[in-house]
């Protein structure tokens, strides 16, 4: 259980991209984008539908090939590092005749991907013990003790969303990568779950880089955004990015970003990929 | 039909006297190989989704029997040739190994594997029509001849089986991981499509070399209910396995020890227990879920009424 190599120093970048391009089916998704995640920084990905956060995040994890440009995450390629990243897919949810125990789930992050079975209870031993401490942990850190035993296609969206975190946090990662992971919950645990996040960069010291359809929830949390357009991306503080200057140059087209009485912000006017493709 | 129902003292007897015959004695100890197989193998291909190309590839092995003993070779060259290949193309579909599968099973290749199934199966009557002969051996193919089984034939079975039964816990936690959630199982760099390839291949062995004796029909009857009755009792992968081998191994004894008493076949007896068990297992989970769901305020009831306030 050597999560933590002996010669892996904190690094100064957890990710970089320069200059990246990504082509799929033929056509280009997105282009020169570049990026910079520091140790314990708090990163969102934000961009119209189908501009490609879920691609940028593929890429980094080594799933898909890059066309131009360069990716380091961790100090090496991508996909090399992957146990050190805890990674949530965008997502439906679980088939609600899955009949397999929260726990397990979570479980699988832990050794799910070693060759053979572990040995149950007591026959496994001290490693058994580590593991079945730490799932606790993870569980216990996201608040979801109360329903982990039970399988987890009875479970709502915003339970099943916990417990994949703790799956995603159960290896102690240096980078956490989330593809929506406040999609399809509520307002409450859409706050819940963004606070959960910051106290596990914060407390923990875990580079975060989120993909969120709105901004809001995560907003004072951030260190850093980035906006996708199929031109490019823009990066950099909020309150730096997200401006109708900023959009509007990025997209091309006149951009408004509204602050209403509660400090929330809107987007209004930026085009969705069809309409960008057209043009 | 008198010997098994009596039960008490005389239930010894009657164990001992069916042991007594030599093909009894092998219909078990080969009924219990494929218990175990199918027990194990219907575990994950239940969590899977995979039932329906479970069942293809249980009975593609008959038109493949009937093929090979058509053109002269043995049905068992038949049986392996036809489930491995039917294996590998079920594996090469792309919706087996697309790359956002759905989560906790897979489920869209299913026309595809229901036209070559149908397909397979037409060529099997073909094949049998072709070659006159062989027209008595056709329920055998189908619902298996347990009472005629060999020593060599034991023996066979039980070298398929070990090899099946080691792959399968070599497999283990990337097969488990990759069949409830492949994206995060390959992003952790497990190779899903390999494993997925890999699983169906110990699939098709067990199948072929199951179907030989029980015949297709029950073999797919071993793998899909005792699984599936597992199941709906636990939602532990270990213990659900192990009690899915479990019913497997009960309903072949208790099958095969009625048939020998009865005149009925054993594919009938195997079937309706494992279906009875089956049908209580289900009883029993809509009790317990409607218990859990009767239950009042559970933090979960709190929550719940939050969501739709
Ligand atoms: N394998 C692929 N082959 C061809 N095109 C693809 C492939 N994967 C994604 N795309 C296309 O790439 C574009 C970006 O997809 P992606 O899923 O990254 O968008 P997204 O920004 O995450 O959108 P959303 O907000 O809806 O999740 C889409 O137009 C999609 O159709
Ligand atoms: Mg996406």
């Amino acid at each position: 259980m050597s999560e933590q190599l002996p010669d892996a120093g904190p690094p100064a970048e957890v990710l970089e991209l320069a200059g990246v391009t990504v082509r799929a089916g033929g056509r280009v998704i997105f282009s020169d984008v570049s990026l910079r995640v520091r140790p314990g920084e708090f990163v969102a990905v934000l961009g119209p539908n189908g501009v490609g956060k879920s691609t940028l995040l593929k890429a980094v994890l080594g799933l898909l090939p890059i066309a131009d440009g360069r990716i380091r995450v961790l100090g090496a390629e991508p996909g090399r590092h992957n146990s050190r990243i805890g990674y949530l897919p965008q997502r439906r949810a679980f088939d609600p005749a899955t009949r397999i125990r929260g726990v397990d789930v979570v479980r699988m992050g832990w050794d799910g991907d070693r060759w053979g079975v572990a040995l149950p209870g007591r026959l496994g031993g001290r490693a058994g013990r580590q593991a079945r401490d730490r799932v606790h942990e993870v569980i216990a850190l996201v608040g979801a003790e109360g329903y982990a035993t039970r399988p987890i296609g009875q479970l709502s969206g915003g339970e099943q969303q916990r417990l994949l975190i703790a799956q995603a946090l159960i290896r102690r990662p240096d980078l956490l990568v989330l593809d929506e992971p406040l999609d399809s919950l509520d307002v409450t645990n859409q706050a819940a779950v963004s606070a959960l996040v910051q106290t596990v960069c914060r407390s923990h010291g875990v580079a975060v880089l989120l993909v969120a359809h709105d901004v809001n929830p995560i907003l004072p949390y951030l260190d850093q955004v980035i906006y996708l357009a199929h031109g490019g991306a823009v990066m950099g503080p909020p309150e730096q990015v997200i401006t109708s200057d900023t959009l509007s140059m990025l997209y091309g087209t006149a951009v408004d970003v509204l602050r209403d009485r509660t400090g929330r912000l809107v987007v209004v006017g930026q085009p969705d990929s069809h309409a960008e493709h057209r043009s | 039909m008198s010997g098994f129902s009596i039960g008490g003292l005389d239930l010894v007897g009657d164990v001992e006297h069916l042991l007594s015959y030599h093909f009894m004695l092998n219909a078990l100890r080969a009924g219990t190989i494929v218990a175990v197989l199918a027990g194990a193998i219907g575990y994950f291909m239940v969590l899977r989704r995979q039932s329906f190309a479970g069942h293809t590839l249980a009975v593609i092995g008959f038109p493949g029997a009937a093929g090979a003993t058509w053109l002269g070779l043995s049905a068992s060259l038949g049986y392996y040739g036809f489930c491995l290949a039917g294996a590998l193309a079920i594996a090469a579909l792309p919706a087996a190994g697309r790359l956002t599968a759905g989560l906790g099973g897979y489920g869209d290749e299913s026309a595809v594997i229901g036209t070559v199934q149908a397909f397979a199966l037409a060529c099997g009557f073909l094949f049998v029509s072709l070659y006159k002969g062989f027209l008595s051996g056709l329920t055998g193919l189908l619902f298996g001849s347990i009472t005629g089984v060999s020593d060599g034939q034991v023996l066979a079975l039980l070298v398929a089986g070990a090899g099946c039964l080691l792959a399968l816990l070599a497999l283990g936690r990337p097969l488990l991981f990759s069949s409830i959630d492949s994206d995060v199982a390959r992003a952790r760099g497990v190779p899903v499509r390999l494993v997925g390839t890999a699983f169906l291949l110990v699939l098709a062995v067990a199948a072929a070399g199951a179907s030989q004796i029980t015949g297709s029909l029950l073999v797919f009857a071993l793998l899909v209910t005792p699984a599936a009755t597992a199941s709906r009792l636990t939602a532990r992968p270990l213990p659900g396995l192990l009690l899915s081998v479990l019913i497997a191994v009960a309903v072949t004894w208790l099958g095969e020890g009625i048939a020998f008493y009865s005149p009925y076949p054993i594919g009938f007896w195997v079937t309706t227990l494992a279906f009875s068990s089956f049908l209580l297992a289900t009883g029993y989970r809509h009790g317990i879920d409607r218990l859990g769901r009767r239950r009042p305020a559970t933090p979960r009831g709190e929550r719940r009424g939050e969501v739709a306030a």
